[in-house]
This record gives C-alpha cells, sequence and structure tokens, in this order.
C-alpha cells in the first residue's frame, strides 16, 4: 500500500503549554535581544555626553519625552530580568536546582528579584 | 529554522461531533485531533461527550471507549495500560503524557488530545517516531568494553555505583519529553533531544561501560547536546518523574571536567 507523503506536522506552539520555566527561557532570548538593539540607544547617550553641552541638552530633551522613559525603564528592567535568569543559568549549570518541584519557586524568586532590582534603582538611582 | 505556524496541509479544521446517549448523567467532552491519511484533508478536531458514569478512570480509558463503542476509526498507540510501554505518549490539555497513567478527574473540564508535538503524523494520534529511535541508535544505547569479560563471572557492580542508574534507567522512551521541547522542534534533525540525552547520560553514568571517552566525543557537538537551553519543558513533562535537564546537565559538566583535566 502506498503511505501518504503528505503528512501534516502536529500543532506545536499552538497547544502547548509552556512552563513558568519555559515562558521564562523565552522572555530571557527576547530581552537578549532587545538588549543588544538598546546598546545603540546607550552609545548615542554615551556620544552625546561626550559631544558637549548642546548635544548633551539635546539627549535630555529626548529623554524626557514620556514614551522614551517608558522604553528606558523597559531597558532597564529587561537587564536585570536577563542578569537574574543568567545566574539562574550559571547554578543549573553547575548541576543545582532541577528539582521539579522547586522549578516554579525559584522562577517566581527569580521574578521578584528582577523587579526588586528596578524599583530599587527607580528609588535610589 | 524556527517555524512559528503550521504548514498549510496541517492547520486544524473544526471535525464531527459525537453526542453522548440520551440519559447520560455525567458527561464530559473529548476533544480528539484527528488527520485521515487517504481522505487528502487536513487534520480536523473531532468532539466527543462521552458518559463518565461507564468509562475508566484514566485518559486512555476514555480513548479505548471512544474506539470501542462510538468510532472505531480512531487511531492511537497503546500497549501495557501501566506506564511501562511507553506507547500512548500523547499532548493532553497542553502537556505531554502518558494516557494511561493520567487520571481523567485531574483535569477540571474538557479534555484535548493531541499527538506530539511538532511530529510528523503517520494517523490520527499516531506520530512517526523512525527519526526519534534512529537518534537512540546513535548513541550506542548498550555497554561498549575494552577488558575482556570475566571468565567465570558477570561484570560486577557495586551498590554505589548502581545507584547512578537511578533515575535513568526507568526512562522508556515515550518520546513526551523530547516532544516538549521547542529546541528539538526547532532543530530535531541535528539535535538529540532530552530522551536520547538521558539515555547517553545513563551510558556515561554506568561504571561497567568502558567507552565513555568516544560516547563524550560523540556528543561534543553545538547541535547534538549544546541546543539544550535549558527551558525545563522535559522535565515539567516527564510521566516517570524522571529529570532529563538534569541528565543534560551533569553531560555538561562531565565535558567541562574533561576539558579542565
Amino acid at each position: 500500500m502506498a503511505t501518504n507523503t503528505n503528512r501534516p506536522t502536529s500543532p506545536h506552539l499552538q497547544v502547548y503549554r509552556l512552563p513558568l520555566t519555559g515562558i521564562i527561557s523565552i522572555t530571557h532570548r527576547m530581552t537578549g535581544v532587545m538588549l543588544s538593539a538598546g546598546l545603540v540607544f546607550f552609545v548615542y547617550i554615551v556620544s552625546s555626553v561626550a559631544g558637549g553641552a548642546t548635544s548633551y541638552a539635546s539627549m535630555q530633551d529626548l529623554m524626557s519625552v514620556w514614551l522614551i522613559r517608558l522604553l528606558y525603564w523597559g531597558f532597564i528592567y529587561a537587564l536585570f530580568f536577563h542578569l537574574c535568569h543568567g545566574v539562574r543559568h550559571l547554578i543549573w549549570d553547575s548541576g543545582k536546582s532541577f528539582d521539579n518541584d522547586t522549578l516554579d519557586h525559584y522562577a517566581k524568586i527569580e521574578l521578584g528579584c528582577s523587579l526588586g532590582l528596578t524599583l530599587f534603582t527607580f528609588i535610589f538611582v | 529554522m524556527a517555524e512559528f505556524t503550521l504548514p498549510k496541509n496541517s492547520v486544524l479544521t473544526e471535525g464531527k461531533t459525537f453526542k453522548a446517549p440520551a440519559g447520560a448523567k455525567n458527561i464530559r467532552r473529548f476533544e480528539v485531533y484527528r488527520w485521515d491519511p487517504d481522505s487528502g484533508e487536513n487534520p480536523r478536531i473531532d468532539n466527543y461527550e462521552l458518559d463518565m458514569d461507564h468509562c475508566g478512570p484514566m485518559v486512555l480509558d476514555a480513548i479505548l471507549k471512544i474506539k470501542n463503542e462510538v468510532d472505531s476509526t480512531l487511531t492511537f498507540r497503546r500497549s501495557c495500560r501501566e506506564g511501562v510501554c511507553g506507547s500512548c505518549a500523547m499532548t493532553v490539555n497542553g502537556k505531554n503524557t502518558l494516557a494511561c497513567t493520567k487520571a481523567i478527574d485531574s483535569y477540571p473540564d474538557t479534555i484535548k488530545i493531541f499527538p506530539l508535538p511538532h511530529m510528523s503524523v503517520i494517523k490520527d494520534l499516531v506520530p512517526d517516531m523512525t527519526h526519534f529511535f534512529a537518534q537512540y541508535a546513535s548513541i550506542k544505547p548498550w555497554i561498549e568494553t575494552q577488558t575482556p569479560a570475566p571468565a567465570d563471572a558477570e561484570r560486577l557492580q557495586s551498590k554505589e555505583d548502581r545507584e547512578k542508574l537511578d533515575g535513568l534507567y526507568e526512562c522508556v522512551l515515550c518520546a513526551c519529553c523530547s516532544t516538549s521541547c521547542p529546541s528539538y522542534w526547532w532543530n530535531s534533525e541535528r539535535y538529540l533531544g532530552p530522551a536520547v540525552l538521558l539515555q547517553a547520560y545513563r551510558w556515561l553514568a554506568d561504571s561497567r561501560d568502558e567507552n565513555t571517552g568516544e560516547r563524550l566525543d560523540e556528543l561534543e557537538d553545538p547541535f547534538k547536546l549544546y541546543r539544550c537551553h535549558t527551558i525545563m519543558n522535559c522535565t515539567d513533562t516527564c510521566p516517570k518523574g524522571l529529570n532529563p535537564a538534569k541528565a543534560i546537565a551533569e553531560t555538561k559538566k562531565l565535558l567541562v571536567q574533561r576539558k579542565l583535566g
């Protein structure tokens, strides 16, 4: 009997419910890409500081636009989130904290820490 | 390459609905992925309403009830009905599991059943496992030795060394973990996936195996092993409660330790 060569691919992202660690993992990658893109903006800030009073003033004007400020704080949060999950990866690389029961617990600590660090920066820096 | 949507021939359509018999009081709805290779049509979702007062407790019992009493065309794999053969692996309500060891009552409402994710479907809930088992064969899942076997005894192992295989030997190769892994979805041609890597580590951890060096050489590859990004879907989904992610981490550690001498 001839086999059907037009076999479908079974649904994946469409039906699979990612566990919290899975969601954090893809967010880690997305924040990584966003942070790389954000670095271009960071270079703009640094070069405008180096460029003297006029360029510094125009950069300050731009930075006070609310949408830019929102993006800026998004960048800070992404940075801390990426950092926290990076630390988690270091712990994993040492072969520790793989227990299935504790995965969600550590994921929540991670999220709490990244929020806390952002808040800390907001208040004290 | 990552593909986020399904190809045209795989997009789901709405299928038939089979009502529960009149007078049934305890009804539960099952939505099941169907694909008939002979029809030339796209896959569809058929809805079955079952009388739970006349059905066994496990998801597999419900599927068997459908096949026996409602719709005999439904196709799936099953054998042992007690979680040791690994045949009835499927996606139930968004998570891979063995239908035979998963209680229907562990789900609140409608139960949605799909074949293992991102696999080539042969029919209904039956995915093509050829590639998966070829990958398994590629890690040489048997003992390899340099020294001759003792003349009058088996190759013995201390109790402690035997315990190192706990959590590894129980794997039944159901492929729940591998097919839950997004990295395996995008790179299954070259990435071995959690199940096969756990099996590979099972032989690395075995004190009687004398081919550790060559096994590590084989695994030291940007794709075969290092497409694992510790997403943890594998450990989350394993119906046997094993920890493929940890086995992979231990393998990576062995490679680092070897490099550092």
